[in-house]
């Protein structure tokens, strides 16, 4: 079955990868105000139990696909919505690197 | 006897050649390693060198750290041995857990390619003879994804550990409290985004690499002593 990783940026954690994707849209006429980029693997696995490719999903999430310093993922098992992990993190670090960004 | 660098190369690896270059110039035996293979060749140090390994998929470094030669630096730096990953390098160590934090695409957004000046933060360390606080390096950088990040706790525990070893002068890339190298609790690990391997021959510019590739001549000197006290 296939197990779906949505993984993105923690909150605060800088991403110019989404703001230069914000300025794009914002180019084009778009009212957006944020835009951050994440990663998406669809994986298939050979297990029939939903739970079982969940907790596969979970772990190689935490193994490989996301680094939970800087990242959040979620995991979704044939598109249905299960677990999210890592979405909030306190961020000193945008504060510091914009006063460098102002130089 | 010359201590024994190894260098490892990787698919997309482009800074092996000049490390190992400069290694043979400041005194130590340059030795190819490559990432398919699962021995260190009698090494008593090894650099990970900069590039863009496995494409920076994923993440930068976060593939190479899967390289059966990855084991091997993982056993030798957990029994001691002075390992020093630079750029590309930094990334695969923090990535496979050897040093603490990771690296973030710079806050700019842009590629950085210039020298910078490096501060050195404490006296004593093994991997900067005879250098004290304040004391300047210049070394180039060349990154897209050079941000040190960790969160505040990791970053405070490393801090008062004394595991920052250099800060640059004038930020180029969006670091945390501008920290440009850090080694692991041991002191055995180091890593940093600039690159000394460019900066040891005076001929092409400034020379600020020499100390710390110095250092790892040091340590790594040391090792083979202790590895083979006959030979000595």
């Amino acid at each position: 079955m296939k197990v779906t990783v949505l993984v993105r940026p923690k909150d605060g954690i800088l991403d110019p990868q989404g703001e230069a994707i914000r300025q794009a849209l914002s180019t084009l006429g778009y009212p957006a105000s944020s835009v951050r980029a994440g990663r998406l693997f669809d994986v298939e696995l050979d297990v029939d139990d939903p739970a079982e490719a969940a907790r596969i999903g979970r772990e190689a999430a935490d193994r490989v696909l996301a680094n939970g310093l800087i990242e959040g993922y979620e995991v979704l098992v044939e598109g249905v919505p299960g677990e999210v992990a890592g979405e909030v993190a306190e961020e000193p670090a945008a504060e510091a690197a914009e006063e460098v960004a102002a130089e | 006897m010359k201590p024994r660098i190894g260098v490892i190369t990787f698919p997309g690896t482009c800074d092996d050649r000049d490390a190992l270059r400069a290694i043979g110039l400041i005194g130590g035996e340059p030795v190819a390693l490559w990432h398919a293979d699962d021995s260190l060749d009698g090494c008593t140090g090894v650099i990970v060198p900069g590039g863009f390994s496995y494409g920076d998929y994923l993440r930068a470094g976060a593939i190479a750290r899967f390289a059966p030669m990855m084991r091997e630096v993982e056993a030798f730096a957990a029994a001691g041995g002075p390992v020093l990953g630079i750029c590309n390098g930094f990334q695969v160590l923090c990535e496979a857990g050897l040093l603490p934090g990771v690296l973030r695409p710079n806050h700019h957004g842009r590629f950085v390619c210039r020298d910078v000046d490096l501060v050195v933060q404490r006296a004593g360390s093994p991997w900067l003879p005879g250098l004290e606080p304040g004391d300047v390096l210049r070394v180039p950088v060349k990154h897209h994804d050079g941000a040190w990040y960790a969160p505040p706790d990791e970053q405070e525990r490393a801090e008062a550990a004394g595991q920052v070893a250099l800060r640059y002068a004038d930020n180029p890339n969006g670091a945390l409290a501008d920290i440009a190298c850090v080694t692991n609790a041991a002191g055995n690990v180091c890593g940093l985004m600039p690159h000394p391997e460019h900066a040891v021959d005076p001929a092409l510019g400034p020379v600020g690499g020499r100390p710390l590739l110095k250092g790892l001549l040091t340590l790594a000197r040391a090792r083979s002593k202790k590895a083979s006290p006959v030979s000595a």
